[in-house]
Parts: C-alpha cells; sequence; structure tokens
C-alpha cells in the first residue's frame, strides 16, 4: 500500500516540487543557527540599508544594519514554527469535532455545525485579527489564533466525510458486532478519514503562514527583535522606496514557501483522493 | 423559491446569535478589566466605576451579553474612545471607500479570473493550461499587502506611471479618483483571481467530462455551442457560490490593502483601532463585517438555487 502510494506520490511532478521546496524549508528552519552568517540581531551601523553582497552581506541588510538573510533564514523557523502548531490545533480539534457530531449526529451536530457555521461567517483573517486584538500581540497567541479560526473549516470537512462513512457496511458490520462508538471512531472512520485531513493539513500551511505574516505586519504577531517574514516586511515598507530589495526578499520567501506546501497539498490529493485518481 | 429563501434566512438567525455570542466572548477575554483598558491608565478610579457602570459590567454575564444584544438591534455599537464618536456612523462614513474598493477588486477577480480559468480548461495539460495554473496558485500564495508594496516598487517607484497613496480627487478630474484606485483594487483582486480561476477551470473539466457534452458533440453541434449552451451554464453554476464568498474575503482584505495604500476605509480604521487598543470600534466593525458576510452568503445561496435548476425544482419553483 505504502509502496503503491510512494511510487504513485513520486509521479506527480507538482507534488514531488512541493515536496523539495518543503524539505528546504525545513532544512534552512533547523539549521539556521548553522547557515546564518550573523546573529539575527547583530547590527553593523556602518552598512544600514545595504545592497546585497556589501560588508560580507548576501542579501543587504535592513536600517538598522542586520543581516537580511540571517533573518530570513531565522523567519523560516517562526513560519514553521506557526504553520505545524497552528495546522495542529485546526486538525486536532476540527477532526475531532467533526468526528464525534458526524458520528452521533441529532443534537450535537445540530448545535456544533450551528458554532461552526457563525465561526466560517467570519472572514477567516478578520477572526483572527480580532482575537489578536483581544489576546494581545505575541507569537503563543498568534498559533492560537490561526489554529482556533482554522477549527471550523476542518471540522466541516471531516464531519461530511464521517457522514458518507456511517452508513458504509464496514461500520453496521462493526456496530453489529458490539462495537462501541469509540471503537468505531477510532478503528474506522479515523482511519478512513486521515487522507482527507492530511490534505486539507496540507493545503492549510500556505494559509497559516500567510496570516502569520499577515498579523506580523500588522503589529500583531511575533514582536521584534524575533525576525518573521511579516515583521521583516512590514519593517520595510518605510524604506520601500530606498531599499525596495528589504520588500522584495521576505515577499519571496513566503511566496515559494506557500507555493511549496500548495503543490505538495495538491499532489497528495491527486494520489489519495479515490475520485483524483479516477 | 420562497419556501427555499424563507427557510435560508430562518437559518440565519441562530448563526447570528452566535455570532454575536462570539464577538461578545472575545471582549470578555482582553485581559484586566475591561473598563479600565478601554479608558486607558490615565483614568481616575471614580472614572472607571462610572464606566463600569455604564457598560454594565456590574451585571451577570447573561444580564450583559442580553443588554449587548438588544444595543445592537437597535443599531448601538457603542462609541469609539479615539474618535469620541458613535461606532456605526464612523463605519457608515468609511464604508464608501471599502465597498468602492472591493466591488473594483471583484469585479477586475470575475473580469479575469473566469476567462483565465474557461481558457485554461480549453487548453487542459498544454503550455497555456500550465502558465495560467501556475499564476492562479501564485495568486493563493502570497499575503495581500505583499502584491500591493510590489505593485508599488514596480509601477510608482520604477515605472511612475501611477500614484500610491490616498484617495483621489473628483476635482482633478475622473481619471485622478480611477488611478488611485487601480492599484490596491489590483492588490486586492490578485488572490480571488486565482481562487475563482483555479475554481472555474475544475468546474469546466469536470462538465466537459459529462455525458450530455459527448451527446452534444456526437450529435454534430458545433464547439462554440457545445460550449456556450451546455458547458458554460451548467459549469459557470457552482462559480457563483465562490464569486459571492470571495466578496466577504475582500472586504476583510481591504484591512491590508487600505494600510499599504494609505486609502480612509474600514480597513484603515480598523488598524488605526487595534494599535490605539479601541476595542469597542474593533469589536463593532468586525460585528458589522461578519453580518454583511452572513447576507452576501444569503444574497449568494439565493442566487444560486435561482440558476440551478435541481434546487428551484424541489422547492416547487418554475
Amino acid at each position: 500500500m505504502s509502496g503503491t502510494f510512494l511510487k504513485r506520490f513520486f509521479r506527480s511532478k507538482q507534488g514531488v516540487m512541493g515536496l523539495c521546496i518543503v524539505l528546504l524549508n525545513v532544512a534552512l528552519a533547523f539549521g539556521a543557527p548553522a547557515i546564518s552568517p550573523f546573529g539575527f540581531e547583530d547590527m553593523d551601523f556602518a552598512n544600514t540599508l545595504a545592497s546585497p553582497g556589501v560588508g560580507g552581506h548576501p542579501l543587504g541588510t535592513d536600517d538598522f544594519g542586520r543581516d537580511v538573510f540571517t533573518r530570513l533564514v531565522w523567519g523560516a523557523r517562526v513560519s514553521l514554527l506557526v504553520g505545524v502548531i497552528a495546522v495542529g490545533i485546526g486538525a486536532f480539534v476540527g477532526t475531532t469535532i467533526g468526528v464525534v457530531v458526524g458520528y452521533c449526529g441529532g443534537f450535537p451536530d445540530a448545535l456544533f455545525m450551528r458554532l461552526m457555521d457563525a465561526l466560517l461567517s467570519f472572514p477567516y483573517i478578520l477572526l483572527a485579527i480580532a482575537m489578536m486584538a483581544t489576546l494581545g500581540a505575541g507569537l503563543f497567541n498568534a498559533m492560537i489564533a490561526i489554529g482556533l479560526v482554522m477549527v471550523p473549516s476542518f471540522a466541516r470537512v471531516v464531519r461530511s466525510s464521517v457522514l458518507g462513512l456511517r452508513n458504509e457496511d464496514f461500520v453496521t458490520a462493526s456496530r453489529v458486532l458490539g462495537a462501541s462508538g469509540w471503537w468505531v471512531i477510532s478503528r474506522h472512520l479515523i482511519v478512513n478519514i486521515m487522507p482527507t485531513v492530511i490534505i486539507y493539513a496540507s493545503l492549510s500551511f500556505a494559509g497559516a503562514v500567510i496570516s502569520e505574516a499577515t498579523l506580523s505586519f500588522l503589529g500583531l504577531g511575533i514582536q521584534p527583535p524575533t525576525p518573521s517574514w511579516g515583521s521583516m516586511l512590514s519593517e520595510a515598507m518605510p524604506f520601500i522606496d530606498k531599499a525596495p530589495l528589504l520588500a522584495i526578499f521576505p515577499g519571496v520567501a513566503i511566496l515559494v514557501t506557500c507555493l511549496g506546501f500548495n503543490l505538495l497539498g495538491d499532489g497528495l490529493r491527486d494520489v489519495l483522493d479515490p475520485r483524483m485518481r479516477s | 423559491m420562497g419556501r427555499f429563501i424563507l427557510r435560508r434566512c430562518i437559518q440565519i438567525v441562530p448563526t447570528l446569535f452566535f455570532v454575536l455570542l462570539v464577538i461578545f466572548l472575545l471582549m470578555k477575554m482582553i485581559p484586566g478589566d475591561p473598563a479600565l483598558v478601554l479608558l486607558g491608565p490615565e483614568a481616575s478610579p471614580e472614572d472607571v466605576a462610572r464606566f463600569r457602570v455604564e457598560l454594565g459590567l456590574d451585571r451577570s454575564l447573561p444580564a450583559q451579553f442580553a443588554s449587548y444584544v438588544s444595543g445592537v438591534f437597535r443599531g448601538d455599537l457603542g462609541r469609539s474612545l479615539i474618535y469620541r464618536q458613535d461606532v456605526l456612523s464612523l463605519i457608515f462614513e468609511r464604508l464608501p471607500v471599502t465597498m468602492t474598493l472591493s466591488v473594483c477588486a471583484l469585479s477586475l477577480a470575475v473580469l479575469s479570473g473566469v476567462p483565465l480559468g474557461i481558457w485554461a480548461s480549453l487548453r487542459h495539460n498544454r503550455f497555456s493550461d500550465l502558465l495560467i495554473t501556475t499564476f492562479a496558485l501564485t495568486g493563493v500564495s502570497v499575503p495581500i499587502f505583499w502584491v500591493g508594496m510590489m505593485l508599488i516598487v514596480f509601477f510608482v517607484l520604477t515605472l511612475g506611471w501611477l500614484p500610491s497613496v490616498g484617495l483621489g480627487s473628483w476635482e482633478k478630474g475622473a481619471w485622478d479618483v480611477a488611478s488611485h484606485l487601480i492599484l490596491p483594487s489590483f492588490a486586492l483582486a490578485f488572490q480571488s483571481m486565482g481562487i475563482i480561476t483555479r475554481f472555474t477551470r475544475s468546474s469546466m473539466l469536470e462538465v466537459m467530462r459529462q455525458d450530455y457534452i459527448r451527446t452534444a458533440r456526437s450529435k454534430g453541434l458545433r464547439d462554440r455551442l457545445v460550449l456556450g449552451r451546455h458547458a458554460l451554464r451548467n459549469a459557470l453554476v457552482p462559480v457563483v457560490t465562490v464569486v459571492g464568498l470571495q466578496l466577504g474575503h475582500l472586504l476583510a482584505g481591504a484591512v491590508l490593502t487600505e494600510s499599504v495604500f494609505a486609502l480612509p476605509g474600514l480597513g484603515k480604521l480598523m488598524v488605526d483601532a487595534i494599535m490605539r487598543r479601541d476595542y469597542l470600534l474593533v469589536q463593532g466593525e468586525v460585528l458589522f463585517i461578519a453580518v454583511l458576510y452572513i447576507f452576501v452568503n444569503l444574497a449568494v445561496d439565493v442566487i444560486y438555487a435561482f440558476l440551478n435548476p435541481k434546487i428551484r425544482k424541489s422547492y416547487g419553483g418554475a
């Protein structure tokens, strides 16, 4: 099964390209202390707003003389961390809600789904902004806020998959044999909805990276001096006429990372989704 | 159809209730004494005590929620502390800029996204399909504000073709107003364009695989007729839903575009309110956009039902 999966996945050009970008990102994030030529807080006052290559700074420096390449590499850590934790929260809580209410049906289903509908009534980023405005800025709150706004969509997707599976023969057979609800959920439903959750999580990752950048751009995410791609863009804004490259590099980093996750998600969908296979 | 609209309207009630509840609870999550947070650290203890009573913070949580809901239904969203003005009137003052921007962006996204999606589906797996899908994927992989910044770098700073910030003036002519809207509209539209292109393409590919398309072709109908009379009419029905949903996202996206281009709309108002901790203004704006979004969704569902013969017939329509 896994052999066939890998064979099919490696046949998908976009999936492989996405995987390579994601792995490169992970390598940069983990290797940040070794790769970066300077500390992310080190200031070189002799070379502020320097062009790439000047003073040994491969991508130049910002207005405080901090090395842009170093901050980009450390920013990858923040993006990946927020992505993993936020998508993890969204996937775990959303899947739990979706599976339980989808399987139980009745009043809990109606109640939770109305609540999920209400949360989906907020444009995604607006809810995250509102939560951050009340919770206060910071990395931890950003991860929680982005994760929580992802819960309703995960819950919806999972619930609709469970509704399709609930009346399948293997579920009915298990119930007839005396299996408990918990057994059916953990042994039959979760296993069968995993491909859907994996595809959705991979596609949501790009959304989480963009949301983190957006919150940091508005000053609600990571606080200085810790680098994040969003805050680097926000800091570049006043110098956009003098040093446009300061605004270009972090944006390209976001674009490449999100493209990677979207391509990987599309590739996984092609392999795991039976409708796409046919 | 009437029954469908009525049912859909009734469904809005619990959704609205939960939206109000979520926003109310969000306000309750503000750390510390809300009265002190809202008034600021300079406020005297007497002012804080009076404000607590004014806000109803001395009452039980359900009573506070009931009073909040009744205030909302009377159009009372509170008073902005930084502008010393009614929140709702402030919102209505700034709404035209945001609506103009959102509608321009939506038009741009639809007028380019739909044809691009159709073209890509017709050239499936060819170079132009690859080019369009890459472009669309780029659209959904970049933050709106960065697109705005790049447009400023290219069209304002490098080419000098367009003005970068602020609103144009009608006194200087229609071009002045239009030229100030081009870049923000495009920046805001970019993501939606990608989403609409991707959705139109997959919807068209799905329809083109259907038996009735094969039947139409085997009858000897010309390609243009098969495309216009059979494929497009069916493929574009679900696209309506996506387009409608984009309007809500564009309203939220305006928060960022307006910040980059310094446009005095709802988004700029919200960013200023967040920065200066004017919580009532943030709360009012979030509620306003969420309610607007709910009603846009309702309108989209009704239009979808009207266009989709299956739903129309199941509710006894023509």
